[in-house]
């Protein structure tokens, strides 16, 4: 299976490893990411102004071309893949914003909203299925527990992201359970780690960071995973540390057996 | 001075939301992860733009304060939205000369070398126009 693939800015640079093992880990599970021509930052946060039409081009444009190729478009950035993801909805759903867009886009067949946006952890557990990927674990991560870390981004607005319940989630879990490892369900994974706000007001993000932490840590993790540069590293900088943050792909790379080749 | 009155239409305009659903349960409120660093909390906000209180809204460092992280788009029973009227008046500031909340000056002492691309991005993008 193949299929259209934006990595987005921060997977070409401060987050390659992300990307990497990602790419490390769908070859090994007989998937292949086709990366997008030419795409364009997806700009990091979503244009909440209905009146906002040019900042919302670089995911029409992403979106389109996957369109053309007849593939469904995948994302691993939790903040692209909620950029993506909303505008997609707008130019399903929202005739003012699909109008404006596309007399900007001016392409041959006007883009409507006809790409699937999936989500990495989407192709495991809708595409791959998660009892294929526990089948194709050579290396269980066994006897690890993990909290998995959400955020914001992938779970909300429920309605549109689509992704699982914003309130009680169950994906991540059931992938660290297919990995072999133990989920830890503690209360404050899908609460926000300050995001944009660690830029300017560092205090604010090391408030909530250390909340997670000591979230996590309380109901027994010895690890967080998450699938945003951002989330990692505010959890990084603005907690204790007691916790190391991987990315989901790292201990997917790591549960494959394929960890090694990308850090070749 | 702005017009209030049409500040306030702009505001609804931009964000897409009717304020008049709003029942003041106050969860949004009780939900925001900025709570105490907000002077104007996020259930105000529907009350300040209801009553056409611009000035004061636009001045508000809430503004600033808002993550983005739509726990109270998520959790609003009345489909009110708060975040998106923060942002619509975050929008009215920026839009205007001089009211960017990001400098590129600003930036070069705000690095440091695992800062993700994401997060400048992102700051631009809601800091400034």
């Amino acid at each position: 299976m193949k299929y259209s693939y934006y990595p987005g800015c921060t997977l070409r640079n401060k987050a390659k490893d992300l990307d990497e093992y990602a790419r490390a880990s769908a070859r090994a599970l007989g998937f292949e990411l086709e990366e997008i021509e030419d795409w364009q930052c997806c700009g990091g946060v979503y244009p909440l102004g209905t009146d906002e039409i040019a900042t919302k081009l670089s995911s029409v444009r992403a979106l389109n071309q996957a369109k053309e190729k007849g593939q469904d478009l995948v994302t691993i950035c939790s903040a692209c893949h909620h950029v993506i993801k909303r505008v997609n909805d707008d130019m399903k759903n929202v005739e003012d914003i699909r109008t404006r867009a596309n007399n900007y886009m001016q392409l041959d067949e006007p883009y409507e909203g006809e790409t699937t946006v999936l989500h990495y952890l989407e192709v495991l557990r809708d595409k791959v299925g998660f009892d294929k990927l526990k089948e194709k674990v050579v290396n269980p991560l066994t006897g690890k527990k993990i909290g998995a870390y959400y955020g914001c981004l992938l779970l909300r607005p429920g309605k549109i992201m689509a992704f699982d319940d914003p309130e009680n989630p169950t994906i991540m879990e059931d992938f660290i359970r297919a990995l072999g490892a133990e989920p830890v369900i503690y209360p404050y994974r899908n609460e926000c780690c300050g995001g944009y706000i660690s830029l300017k007001e560092k205090e604010m993000s090391q408030n909530m960071c250390q909340k997670i932490e000591d979230s996590a840590k309380g109901f027994g993790a010895d690890m967080l995973i998450t699938a945003c540069p951002l989330c990692k590293y505010n959890l990084n900088k603005n907690a204790s540390s007691e916790l190391p943050v991987y990315y989901f792909t790292e201990l997917l790379a790591e549960a494959l057996g394929v960890k090694e080749e990308v850090a070749k | 001075m702005r017009n209030e009155h049409s500040a306030a239409e702009k505001i609804k305009e931009i964000s897409g939301t009717n304020p008049l659903k709003c029942m003041k349960c106050g969860k949004c409120s009780a939900t925001c992860p900025s709570f105490n660093e907000m002077d104007i909390k996020p259930h105000q906000f529907v009350s300040y733009v209801v009553n056409e209180d611009i000035e004061a809204l636009v001045n508000s460092k809430s503004l600033w304060k808002c993550l983005s992280c739509f726990a109270c788009v998520e959790r609003c029973p009345r489909d009110v939205k708060p975040g998106k009227l923060i942002d619509a008046a975050r929008q009215l500031v920026v839009r205007e000369k001089g009211g960017d909340y990001l400098k590129a000056d600003e930036i070069p002492e705000l690095l440091d070398p695992e800062l993700p691309q994401q997060l400048l991005v992102s700051a631009f993008r809601r800091y400034r126009r």
